[in-house]
Formats: C-alpha cells, sequence, structure tokens
C-alpha cells in the first residue's frame, strides 16, 4: 500500500481534519502528529478527512504528520483475554501501568494480547480432516475456568495439512490448511475482528432459559432470558452500578465482559477488588477467571469511550461463536451516547432532539441487537448466547429523554429504578409498577418445567397484590388508616411484608446477597398462601389485630437472611397458626 | 509605541500584531503557523496591558484564542506573543500558607513560586487499575454524615446547597474539624473559589487563620469580579497543586471547591461564545466530561502514601436539584449532601436533609474495626424511619395527627426527635462517632422494639438503651 502519510489541517477538541493521504477510509486507523497519537477516520471528502483521536489533543500542532493504518479499527481474539483489564480501544490498563506509571499518559500503542506469553495448544483436527468457519481446530485453557477453543476464522475453508501441540504463542500458526486453490493459510490463536461489524452465526434461535441473577425482584417479576436485552435506567444515586456489578458477580452467566463507560475509576478499583476475592459458585475459582473488564472512565478521552462499547460486543461475540452463555453489562449507555452526541458536534452535524445525532437510535439498536441466542457456525454444533445489560442515566432521573425512550424500543426488558424507594434505602430500587418484561412468557414455561408449576400463578397474584395496595395506599393517605376495612388493612399488611420481605434484598453479604429460584420459589408461596388463608379468615369476621398478632407474621421479613430450611419450617409455623385461629372461629380454610 | 518597543523587547521569539475579530472572550488571529492546541499565549493590548490567552482551536489559516482576563479594550491591533507551551504551573512545598489568583499569581504581596517542576494544569488521568479502593472514615464530628453519609478519604462528596443556606458554614466545620481516628496527622487543605463573593472569601481565609489551618493550606482565589475565563482554571490548579501534595509528598489533602456553579456558568459562556451546540439549557455538551475531568482527579493510588479527598461545594439554581449542574455532578461524585431550606427555616444547623443525600463509599469505611458494628444497621434503620416519620408528617397535615395510625404516630414523634437531637448540632460541636451512635440509639428507642427490622436481634440487645440499663 506505500507510507499512508499525511499531515494535520485542523484541531478541534478530539476531531482533527487532516489532508493527503488520498485513499483515507472510514473507518481506518490512523496515528496523529509526532507523538502518534491513536485515532479513528470518521469522515472523508475529496481532499481531506476527519479524524477522531481517541487521545487528549493538546499541544498538537497543525502541520504535524498524520500516518494511515490501512486497517480498520479491530479487537483481538485470542487467549489472554480473560482476567484482562482494557480501555476503551483494548490497551491493557496494567501493561499501561507499568510503562507509564499511576497516569496514564497519552501516545501509548501496547497490543491487546502479549505477544510472548505461551499457551499450550491441544489441537482437536487431524491431517486429512476438511475444515471451515467456525470449525473448532483445538483448545488452550485460558484460565482453569475457561477453555478457549480455536476457531477457523469466519469466510475460511480447507484441508488441514499440517497440525501442531505444545506451548506456543499468539501469533504461531497452529494449524495449516490448503485451500481449493492450493493456496496455504495459516490459523493462529489471534485473530482480529473490525468492531463495528457483528460476527456471524448459523441461525439465531429464540431464548427460552432465564439468566438467573439472583435479585428476587428481578427473577420472580422481571427476569431477562439468556440472550435477551434488558435497560436499566435510574437517576444517580438509585443503584445502578450496584444491581449491574452484584449480577456480573452472582449470576449463573459462563462469562462476564463488564464495560465501564465514561464512569468512576474508584467503581472500577471496586471491581478490581471484588472480582479476585469472589469465587464462583459452582467451581469454587475467582470470578475474574471468567471475565474481562473494559475501563473508559469518566475523565479518560471522550472519543475512547464510543469505541468501548464496540470492542466488549466484539469480545461478548467471539466467546459466543465458542459456544459460551455471555452477559455484556454496559455502565452506562448514556455516557457512550453523550461521547456520539460530543463527536457529532464537533463534525458540524445537524442535532436533532436534544442535541443527540439523528442517527443516535440506529447506533442504540445496532448495538442492542448484537445480543442473541444463537447457533454457531461450524462444528462441532453447538450454541451460545449474548445478553446484554445496559445501564441509562437520564438526566435528572426523567425517563422522558432521547437515549432512555429509544433504548426502551429495542430491550425487551426494562429494571426502572425509583428515587423514592432509592430514599428509603429499599435496594433494589426497582420499582414494580413501571419495570417490565416481554420475557415472562418463555421463562414462565421453563419455571414450570425447572421450580414449579404454580410459580407463575403465584407470582402473578402477588404483582397484582402490589398493584392494588398501592391504590388503597392513595386511599389511606385521605382517609388516615385505621379507618379502612380489614381485609385492605390485611392487604397493605401483606404488600408491606412483600415489599420487605421479598423485593428489598440486600447486595453487600451474607445469605442473602444471592437468593436459588427454590427458595424465592417458597417465600413467595409462604407469603401469598398465608395471603389467601388470612384473607379467608377475615372475610369471617375475624380482626386484623388477630392476624398481625400472630408472632411468626414479621418472621416473614426476616427468613430471607436464612437458608432454605428454616423458609420450610417458618412455612409450616404459619399454616399452623393460621390453622388454629380457623378452628377457634369454626372456619374452614379449604376450598 | 515605545511600549511596544519595549515589549517586543521583553520576550523572545516571534510576537504577531493584528487580529481578525474579537468576539466576546475569543479572539480570532490569521496566518499563524505553528499554533499548538491549547497553548498559551500573551496579548498585549494598545492600552498597553498585558493578558493571557489559551488556543482552542487551530488550523494552518487561523487560531482561535479563549482570552483570560478582560477583554475590554482590545482592538483588532495588539500583538499576540505565542509561548509554545499549555498552561503550567510551579509546584513545589513552597505553595503552603500561600494566596494565589485563578493565574497562579501571588495576592498575599510575597512573591511567586519560582522553584520546583512545572505541571500542566489540566492533568492526566488515573490509570483505575492504579486506584486503591478508598477505605479509612473520615471521623468530621458532624452526626449526619458520620453516621449516615460517611466520608472516606480519597472520596469526592459535593455539597449541594441554595443560596442563603450556611453550606459555607458546614465546609468550614468539615475542614477544620475531619480526623481519620487514630491518626495524628492533619489534612493539607486546598482551597479554590470560583467566582466567590469577597465576604465568602473572607470568611473562609479568617476561618483558617483562627483555626491555625492556613500554615497547611493553599488558597486560590478568583473573585464574583474576576476575569470569568479564569474560573475555569482556578480548580485545575487546585488539583495540580493537590496532587503534587498528595503524590509527590504523600500528604493528605482535603480540595474545597466552592462555589462549582459559577464555573459551570462560566463554561457555558464560553461554549456560546464559541457557537457549539448547546446540550440541556443552554450547558456545552461536554459538560459531564468536562467536570469529570475536575472531580476525577480525587482519590488514592496504589503505593502512594497521600490522598486527595474532594469537596465541591455547589448552589442549586432555584433550588432544583435536576438541573443540569447538581445533576451531572451527582452522576460523577461518589454521593451528595443535600442541604434543605426547609430544616434551615425550622432553625436546625446543619440543614442536611438525609433522605436524597448519599455516601456512596460509607460501606466500605463503617463496621467492626473501623467505626462500630452496630453503624450500618443503626443508619439503615434511621433512614428506614426517618422515611416514614417524613411521610407521616406530610398525612398529618391532610388528616390531622388524629387520623393517623398508632404506628404512625409513633413514626412522626421520631421524625421530630432525629431532627431535634441527632441532626442539630453546633457549629463547633465535635462529636465522636460513638457519640453519634449512641445519640441515633436514643432517638431509635422512641419507636417500639419490633418495628426495628433494620437490625439484627444480637445488636438490638447489645445496643438499645432498655437492655443497656
Amino acid at each position: 500500500m506505500g507510507e499512508r502519510k499525511g499531515y494535520i489541517e485542523k484541531i478541534s477538541g478530539t476531531v482533527v481534519i487532516a489532508r493527503g493521504i488520498k485513499d483515507a477510509r472510514i473507518g481506518e486507523v490512523v496515528y496523529v502528529g509526532y507523538e502518534g497519537l491513536i485515532g479513528e477516520v470518521v469522515r472523508v471528502t475529496q481532499d481531506s478527512f476527519v479524524i477522531q483521536v481517541y487521545e487528549n489533543t493538546s499541544g498538537l500542532s497543525p502541520g504535524e504528520p498524520v500516518y494511515g493504518t490501512g486497517k480498520l479499527l479491530c479487537a483481538e481474539l485470542g487467549p489472554g483475554l480473560m482476567t484482562t483489564i482494557f480501555d476503551g480501544i483494548q490497551r491493557p490498563l496494567y501493561e499501561i501501568l507499568r510503562r507509564a506509571g499511576p497516569f496514564v499518559r497519552r501516545g501509548i500503542r501496547l497490543n491487546a494480547l502479549p505477544r510472548d506469553r505461551k499457551w499450550y495448544f491441544k489441537p482437536l483436527v487431524k491431517i486429512g480432516d476438511i475444515v471451515s468457519e467456525g470449525d473448532i481446530v483445538g483448545v488452550v485453557q485460558e484460565t482453569p475456568l475457561i477453555e478457549h477453543r480455536i476457531m477457523v476464522p469466519p469466510g475460511i475453508k480447507g484441508e488441514v495439512v499440517k497440525v501442531e501441540e505444545g506451548e506456543m504463542t499468539v501469533n504461531e500458526d497452529v494449524v495449516i490448511l490448503r485451500t481449493k486453490d492450493s493456496k496455504e493459510i495459516g490459523i493462529k490463536m489471534l485473530q482480529e475482528w473490525p468492531v463495528r461489524m457483528p460476527r456471524p452465526c448459523r441461525e439465531r434461535l429464540t431464548s427460552e432459559v432465564p439468566l438467573i441473577v439472583g435479585q428476587r425482584v428481578i427473577d420472580t417479576f422481571f427476569p431477562v432470558a439468556k440472550g435477551g436485552a434488558a435497560c436499566i435506567p435510574g437517576g444517580f444515586g438509585t443503584g445502578k452500578t450496584v444491581t449491574l456489578q452484584k449480577i456480573a458477580m452472582y449470576s449463573d452467566s459462563e462469562i462476564v465482559i463488564y464495560i465501564g463507560c465514561g464512569e468512576r475509576g474508584n467503581e472500577i478499583a471496586e471491581l478490581l477488588k471484588e472480582f479476585p476475592r469472589l469465587h464462583d459458585a459452582k467451581s469454587g475459582r475467582p470470578i475474574i477467571e471468567r471475565s474481562i473488564i473494559i475501563a473508559n472512565t469518566s475523565n479518560m478521552p471522550v472519543s475512547a469511550r464510543e469505541a468501548s462499547i464496540y470492542m466488549g460486543v466484539t469480545m461478548a461475540e467471539y466467546y459466543r461463536d465458542m459456544g459460551y452463555h455471555v452477559t455484556l453489562i454496559a455502565d452506562s449507555t448514556s455516557r457512550w451516547a453523550e461521547a456520539l452526541r460530543e463527536i457529532s458536534g464537533r463534525l458540524g452535524e445537524m442535532p436533532v432532539e436534544r442535541g443527540y445525532p439523528a442517527y443516535l437510535p440506529d447506533r442504540l439498536a445496532e448495538f442492542y441487537e448484537r445480543a442473541g441466542r444463537v447457533l454457531c457456525l461450524g462444528k462441532p454444533e453447538r450454541e451460545g448466547s449474548l445478553t446484554i445489560l445496559g445501564a441509562v442515566s437520564p438526566p435528572g432521573g426523567d425517563f422522558n429523554e432521547p437515549v432512555t425512550i429509544h433504548t426502551l424500543r429495542f430491550v425487551g426488558a426494562m429494571w426502572a429504578l425509583d428515587p423514592d424507594l432509592a430514599y428509603r434505602r429499599h435496594f433494589p430500587a426497582i420499582n414494580w409498577n413501571i419495570s417490565f418484561s416481554q420475557y415472562v412468557d418463555i421463562i414462565e414455561r421453563w419455571w414450570t418445567k425447572h421450580v414449579a408449576k404454580d410459580f407463575p400463578e403465584y407470582r402473578r397474584r402477588a404483582l397484582r397484590l402490589l398493584v392494588v395496595s398501592s391504590e388503597i395506599e392513595a386511599i389511606a393517605s385521605i382517609v388516615g388508616e385505621s379507618a379502612l376495612p380489614d381485609d385492605q388493612r390485611l392487604i397493605l399488611l401483606v404488600a408491606e411484608i412483600l415489599k420487605e420481605g421479598y423485593l428489598r434484598q440486600t447486595a453487600m453479604e451474607g445469605e442473602d446477597v444471592f437468593c436459588p429460584l427454590n427458595k424465592q420459589y417458597l417465600m413467595l408461596k409462604t407469603i401469598m398462601d398465608f395471603f389467601d388463608k388470612a384473607y379467608k379468615l377475615i372475610r369471617h369476621n375475624v380482626s386484623i389485630e388477630e392476624i398481625a398478632n400472630i408472632p411468626e407474621v414479621f418472621e416473614m421479613i426476616r427468613v430471607k437472611e436464612r437458608p432454605f430450611e428454616e423458609v420450610k419450617k417458618l412455612y409450616s409455623k404459619l399454616m399452623k397458626r393460621l390453622k388454629d385461629i380457623a378452628i377457634k372461629y369454626n372456619v374452614s380454610l379449604e376450598g | 509605541m515605545s511600549e511596544i518597543i519595549d515589549i517586543v523587547a521583553r520576550y523572545q521569539g516571534k510576537i504577531y500584531r493584528g487580529v481578525k475579530e474579537v468576539r466576546g472572550n475569543l479572539m480570532f488571529v490569521e496566518g499563524i503557523k505553528e499554533v499548538k492546541n491549547e497553548e498559551v499565549v500573551i496579548i498585549v493590548g494598545s492600552d498597553g496591558k498585558e493578558r493571557y490567552g489559551r488556543v482552542i482551536e487551530a488550523s494552518r489559516d487561523l487560531a482561535v484564542i479563549q482570552i483570560l482576563g478582560e477583554e475590554e479594550g482590545l482592538q483588532t491591533d495588539c500583538l499576540v506573543k505565542f509561548t509554545g507551551t499549555t498552561f503550567k504551573i510551579r509546584v513545589s512545598d513552597e505553595v503552603l500558607g500561600r494566596m494565589f489568583n485563578g493565574r497562579f499569581e501571588p495576592i498575599d504581596g510575597l512573591p511567586g513560586i519560582t522553584t520546583g517542576e512545572k505541571r500542566d494544569i489540566s492533568g492526566e488521568p488515573i490509570n483505575p487499575v492504579a486506584r486503591e479502593y478508598p477505605h479509612d472514615f473520615i471521623q468530621t464530628g458532624i452526626s449526619a454524615i458520620d453516621c449516615m453519609l460517611s466520608l472516606v478519604r480519597g472520596q469526592k462528596l459535593p455539597i449541594f446547597s441554595v443560596s442563603g443556606l450556611p453550606h459555607n458554614m458546614l465546609a468550614a466545620q468539615i475542614a477544620r474539624q475531619a480526623t481519620v481516628r487514630g491518626e495524628k496527622e492533619e489534612f493539607a487543605v486546598v482551597f479554590a473559589g470560583i467566582g466567590l463573593r469577597s465576604a465568602e472569601a473572607e470568611f473562609f481565609i479568617r476561618e483558617f487563620k483562627e483555626s491555625g489551618a492556613i500554615e497547611r493550606a493553599t488558597v486560590i482565589l478568583n473573585l464574583a469580579d474576576d476575569p470569568v475565563m479564569e474560573r475555569l482554571m482556578t480548580p485545575r490548579i487546585a488539583l495540580t497543586i493537590a496532587e503534587y501534595l498528595a503524590f509527590d509528598l504523600e500528604m493528605h489533602v482535603l480540595v474545597i471547591l466552592t462555589d462549582m456553579t459559577n464555573y459551570a456558568e462560566a463554561l457555558r459562556e464560553i461554549s456560546t461564545a464559541r457557537r457549539e451546540i448547546p446540550g440541556r439549557m443552554g450547558y456545552p455538551g461536554y459538560m459531564y466530561s468536562d467536570l469529570a475531568s475536575i472531580y476525577e482527579r480525587a482519590g488514592i493510588i496504589k503505593g502512594k502514601r497521600g490522598s486527595i479527598t474532594l469537596m465541591p461545594i455547589l448552589t442549586m439554581p432555584g433550588g432544583d436539584l435536576r438541573h443540569p449542574i447538581p445533576d451531572l455532578t451527582g452522576y460523577i461524585t461518589e454521593g451528595q449532601i443535600i442541604l434543605s431550606q426547609e430544616l434551615h427555616a425550622k432553625g436546625i444547623y446543619p440543614p442536611i436533609n438525609v433522605l436524597p443525600s448519599l455516601s456512596r463509599l460509607m460501606k466500605s469505611g463503617i463496621g467492626p474495626g473501623r467505626t462500630r458494628e452496630d453503624h450500618k444497621y443503626v443508619s439503615d434503620q434511621l433512614y428506614d424511619a426517618y422515611s416514614r416519620g417524613v411521610k407521616a408528617r406530610d398525612l398529618a397535615r391532610i388528616v390531622g395527627e388524629i387520623g393517623l395510625s398508632e404506628r404512625m404516630r409513633g413514626y412522626l414523634k421520631f421524625a421530630d426527635e432525629f431532627e431535634r437531637k441527632f441532626l442539630s448540632q453546633g457549629p463547633y460541636e465535635n462529636r465522636t462517632i460513638e457519640e453519634t451512635l449512641d445519640i441515633a440509639w436514643e432517638v431509635l428507642s422512641v419507636l417500639p422494639e419490633e418495628e426495628l427490622v433494620r437490625i439484627p436481634r444480637d445488636i438490638i440487645e447489645e445496643y438499645h438503651p432498655k437492655y443497656r440499663g
């Protein structure tokens, strides 16, 4: 291609206009100025091109050189991604720390994957095999938790003519293929993929299995399917990050990719403290061994924030293609949208709503559409899934703004955070009246098979009770609670138990951090069966005080902190108490 | 004419004469070679006055310069000297005990800083993997903060206030009383006054002098009648000094920035002059990133002993929490302390409305070994009970106290006790965390014991006044 060299014409913030590379193309990575700042071409005209620079541009001068690489912005894919912490353009942050000290200096060019590290490659194909795109040619134990499957890159087919086994670097050929036209192609453990392009799969499947996160309000009321997409909008202080971090730590995903996009540095520090310390429930290994973290904090360059989302989702798709269930967490997509807005503004594009460019909805749709459950390309036949969970930070906590509105069009579930709940320290502060999940129908089918037949029924009735109780509360706020009839007061009492004892859940330590589905079911059954029987008693003129004074009633609030067996015990104790009252008043609880 | 000759003689290198346009704070210069983005320029008007400026857009035929200082009196006929470097200040331990303006010129009658390394005031982002997660509890001696909004070393916790409330008094009290338990060492204070009225500035300086803090304080002062442009530099100078003290000299530094609302107004003013596409309410779309480039400079770095704890103060325009300034700040900082006009009107000091206030790093700084084992539970219970109490109070306004259930009346009484005994304290009253927690138990004991559902049984039996006899 020859030397692709141009020079800077104009600098405005992180946007640089340059001339001199005639065939510069959109998406091409360029190095800007004497320091070689990393940038990407975002617009081309006949005689000039516009670069979005991923680093701070102060001190840059018109006339300085610009070098084109001829390559699109790509993610490096291969063993070594797991446990690594990258910045928005896939530079390993620990490596930057080692080279440049505690502050991120600019102009540092680093490979995402170390070239000198050796991995033990174990082949799964033999000479003479015909392999094509997506076929697994061998495996590498990347971490004790993750077997990294080396796949034939998309678009390649041929006969295996050479196979290596043993310790190798990512850049060595592990398998050599001969194609139809007798060309030899080496397959390395390292592959590249342009981040803005979704990776192919054989077939998209519908989702059927829930992602179990262990938070009752999500699992029971607003579940998300593996391969689905959910958003969590909320003003500051309502607990977006805490909720997402807990999902990253405790959910039953096989792989978690966490993108800290334009958020706080200390939140990343917290993840880095927690991830090596927390252990995976199944294997007992630290969860960092199945995680990748991308950290582009709010004070790091804005344009790299825009790229970080694509870097993350590309790595996630790559592991999906190996046949893993991957969860991608993006915190926060609003900061990404703001980066789009800022760059768009500097390019002088016509804004539509609140300064956002007209293509904001398209970008959001493209991103969330990369979620899904798929049949992967290649042999052996396998399926993988990619679940996307995105935080949204609406200005002023007002959901009526472009990013929230458009995101809701492309996701299947919303966990709406409520400042009033947060002020009361009711966490997770997910509002049960306005949150939704379109995955409920398919997940209920799964529940009836794997948890209990009547779980869906309990769920529906509990939700209804919560809705009715908020109507009663509105009346109570006018006439006073003591003026209400007893059956309505019972609804208020049970709603309170549901809120305190079921919906509210700690995110910190102890038994209640992760609530398994069978315990969720039994807790809900306890509360709702209590309600049914108590309601019957009240219908037969038993007073609310008699019911409320049962000593075990408030136990229902605390039982979540105790193991499964204790819930069972509480259930039988409560039923016995109600039965005793029924006998006392000669009421039948059956039927 | 002789003046100009003087000036030309004084500076080395190229000096250009004549600019194309001066529009507001912006100056457009044509035909300049070798302009660097964000470099500092010196502008000398025909009145002979020197001003500083900064290149904000550089191209081969046009440089756009933001003028720092007053633009009044400038004509298109003026001299422009490009210095070839971004805005840098010298840092050394000489800055302690000193006062500077928003251009880092001394305003205490002493000579400027001549020793030490020159550093760019924009700083560089801390590598997130180099950060140490903050966990050392700072005792401020203020019950509402220590118990319910615990501050830790390396945190950025702003005060959201409204004009007329005692936020300055509160900030001064925190600066005076803040200590880490078990350590003798006192905080060094870097104070940045941004667009401050001189009475406010004098209040802080007097406070620092009286408490002796002035010896270990640096003051950067941009007064209300000082140039608007310098408001953008004031907090950055303060943080550059703070970084030096914390990460080179390994001191623990408390940085107070007040009033960040004036900073944001200045940012809007400049953005409008540049004819940029505005985001919300005319504030530039990049205000989030800009504020983050200030606030995120707080923290602790692994392997260094020092720390930067940041306390920005801002007045919410119209008392509106959803206004872009408090809103964007809240998304960046690790919590917020919100002051309430209603509590102030009731005569309660400090008038902290704890319900919407928050400290995100609290959990890492409290508990056994750090404060006390009951701390977390007591705090949770106070939040829960007070929010119910406030709700009961609203309800009582409609149905009257009689219409409330007995339970709600209990919470109503609790809310009053909470405000009167726990929240209220004197501006010179310094409570230990144990005293604070004991007061909390005292007000909680107003409620029946079975209402304390957020506190485990064994903790109740250990600390509830009923069991302590």
